[in-house]
């Protein structure tokens, strides 16, 4: 039974940074800009917000620092693709070369040599816990996973759904010309949109080095990013659905690591495990592929004539 | 000329000038800046960059040797780029490629380096190509994003490199998560050794290998009727398939090929470096490449020119860290900051040219930087109607 308790806590917290990163993406996306920049972005959010925290002593102003440096990122994003019309693909790549490369630059330029940084990590919460056994163990998660499932899904979904800000996302997204034509400013809601992404993207990347590790490594978001991409694309730009994605790439990440100590299942190797989540995305994407209903507007810049 | 004519080549040529000079503004505040916080003379700072490594022999040759390896993915990603197919597998590619070659490496010892090179090359082409065959089958057969699956590949490589480091292939000797030397069969041989003029230096036979290939890539891109398929299915899959070109076909071969030479880059980085296969074997060179081959404007003249430069940063970088000591991570700042400004320089200068001709924006932009036709692009295979 702590078998399936194990796995399933783990599930929710390593989904943690894919769900901030997902909603954010599929804000970028519905807006009609895919954002490359996601893993630079979460790399940032993951390095800065730990500085900030470091320096100052408190992991939550380290938050702070993180969601401003993300939504940097996604004005910089808008910068490239939305006011110059840069191509996206290339911009956000260039977006991840240059974040990576500011992040370990500071890091460098902060915490050299001498022994690993670290900071007191973001305490787990449980509300559960009187009820003890598996339910209490799973209840078990820092104060970011539950605000990622109870608070920025739910709200990321009524804001996108709900709302005229999110209506206005998505028509942007999906038909710039009439969106301009019915009075809505495309280059600002493009705006927010990458920015308001960004911001979510850089808070997955700080749950990382705030609540889980309390430190920052190099390479810390090992692809993170690029699994974001695909679960959007999984999602079919639908919330829930990409959080559903998260879930399952989670779940069969947390198996792969929970089985590495499970009798039986020594000889297998690591990196084998480690694998497995992103075949697993390729397959489901293999899957689900066919008539894939991109934003209307994905990938063009768009051009008052 | 008549008048008018010239008039507008001159604003045109005046506005290029000054996006450039804009450009060079940007980059210089931005990477001046990180040289500063650094706490190094940005003047100082730039002549270690860019300069210095081109004033001595021996480090003149160590910029053509750090070139090597971007020169090879910069034409594997441009030649994917102009077709329209965004690979941006090459990192993965490059590893599977580096795997065959320590594979090979490590099993032909006494045989003759007449045999053994070709057979690396031929096998770090073929796995470098195989690693890129599944994406490419998502990309034509189900009309899956290419972007998603070859950037998810390349961790995985990196995983099939470690899982090979830490097992089968671990040192037996130190332990280290290194391959075994490779055979001395299996060696590049140094340019040295064959040139006199050229001196000490580790310069190998994979810049050869790479300068070959850029020169084959542009004849076959510019002068032939494989490379006007290829650049017709880049600026329109729609317009290409309509004039009878097989447009899977050519996305098929054109992903296969980029991984090809990915894989080679692989075989030259083990084979003329390294000698063995490391978890280091590639700091980022597929990711480079994407730099090289955008900064090139996708052509391959353009290539060769962005490859030497992105090879005297990195010897520049390298020396900056001793001399100057600014960390050499600064290196990837101004990388990232030359891929920006340069990506953004380039679309404001096409759209206001294409204004300017009065062409409508969306219609006459020649452009293999903006995307192919999306739906079009990603719609499954249907063979054209007979």
């Amino acid at each position: 039974m702590t078998f399936f308790a194990d796995i399933f806590a783990a599930t929710f917290r390593n989904a943690t940074p894919l769900v901030y990163g997902t909603v954010g993406e599929t804000y970028t996306e519905r807006a009609g800009v895919l954002n490359l920049g996601v893993e630079g972005t979460m790399y940032a959010g993951a390095f800065f917000g730990f500085a900030v925290a470091y320096q100052t002593g408190d992991p939550w102003l380290g938050l702070l620092g993180a969601i401003v440096v993300g939504i940097v990122a996604g004005a910089l994003m808008a910068l490239m693709t939305v006011t110059l019309g840069a191509n996206q693909h290339v911009s956000g790549l260039g977006l991840t070369i240059a974040l990576i490369g500011v992040s370990e630059f500071a890091n460098r330029l902060m915490f050299t040599g001498g022994s690993l940084p670290r900071i007191e990590p973001m305490a787990l919460w449980d509300p559960l816990a009187d009820m003890g056994g598996p339910l209490g163990s799973i209840a078990e998660q820092y104060g970011l996973t539950y605000a990622a499932f109870l608070l920025v899904v739910p709200a990321g979904w009524w804001v996108l759904m709900k709302t005229p800000l999110g209506l206005s996302i998505r028509a942007v997204g999906e038909n710039p010309e009439a969106a301009d034509v019915a009075g809505i400013n495309v280059f600002r809601v493009r705006y927010i949109a990458l920015m308001i992404g960004g911001a979510l993207m850089a808070v997955g990347g700080a749950f990382i080095t705030l609540a889980v590790l309390g430190t920052f490594t190099l390479d810390i978001i090992a692809g993170r990013g690029w699994v974001v991409i695909a679960l959007v694309i999984f999602g079919r730009w639908r919330i829930f659905r990409g959080v559903l994605g998260a879930l399952i790439f989670a779940a069969v990440y947390s198996l792969g690591l929970r089985l590495r100590i499970t009798p039986g299942f020594e000889d297998i190797p690591n990196e084998v495990m480690l694998a497995l989540p992103y075949l697993f995305v390729i397959l489901a994407l293999a899957l689900s592929g066919r008539n894939v209903p991109y934003p209307g507007a994905y990938l063009k810049p768009y051009r008052r004539s | 000329m008549t008048l008018e004519a010239r008039r507008m080549a001159e604003s045109r040529l005046g506005r290029a000038g000054l996006l450039a000079l804009g450009a060079v503004v940007t980059i210089l505040a931005v990477t001046g800046t990180a040289f500063i916080i650094a706490g190094a003379n940005p003047l100082e700072a730039y002549h270690a960059y860019f300069v210095q490594p081109l004033t001595r022999e021996f480090t003149l040759l160590e910029v053509l040797n750090k070139a090597t390896p971007i020169l090879f993915t910069g034409t594997a990603v441009a030649i994917a780029f102009r077709a329209g197919y965004w690979n941006i597998g090459v990192e993965g590619q490059l590893l599977m490629g580096a795997i065959a070659a320590a594979g090979i490496g490590q099993v032909v010892e006494g045989w003759s380096p007449l045999v053994v090179l070709p057979l690396m090359i031929l096998a770090g082409a073929l796995a470098g190509a195989a690693w890129a065959l599944v994406p490419a089958l998502l990309r034509v057969r189900l009309g899956i994003d290419e972007v998603v699956t070859t950037l998810l590949l390349n961790p995985v490589a990196l995983l099939v490199v470690q899982g090979l480091l830490h097992g089968p292939w671990k040192d037996p000797e130190t332990g280290f998560p290194e391959s075994p030397r490779i055979a001395a069969a299996a060696e590049f041989p140094q340019l040295s050794e064959f040139i006199p003029l050229i001196g000490r230096s580790r310069l190998h036979l994979g810049f050869v290998l790479a300068i070959v290939l850029i020169v084959v890539a542009w004849y076959v891109l510019a002068r032939t009727a494989t490379g006007l398929r290829v650049r017709a299915v880049g600026l329109s899959p729609h317009g290409a398939r309509f004039a009878g070109i097989r447009v899977e076909r050519t996305l098929l071969r054109v992903a296969l090929i980029s991984g090809a030479i990915a894989g080679i880059a692989g075989v030259s980085e083990v084979a003329g470096i390294q000698f063995r296969l490391t978890e280091g074997v590639s700091p980022g060179f597929g990711y480079t490449g994407v730099v090289v081959a955008m900064l090139g404007g996708l052509t391959m003249p353009g290539v060769l020119l962005a490859g030497l430069l992105l090879g005297d940063l990195s010897v520049g970088a390298s020396s900056a860290v001793r001399s100057l000591q600014i960390p050499s991570q600064v290196g990837d700042v101004v990388q990232g900051t030359l891929l920006l400004v340069v990506v953004g320089a380039v679309a404001v200068y096409r759209w206001r040219t294409t204004r300017e001709d009065d062409r409508p924006a969306d219609e006459g932009e020649p452009d293999h930087d903006e995307p192919p036709d999306r739906p079009e692009g990603r719609a499954p295979v249907e063979s054209p109607p007979a």
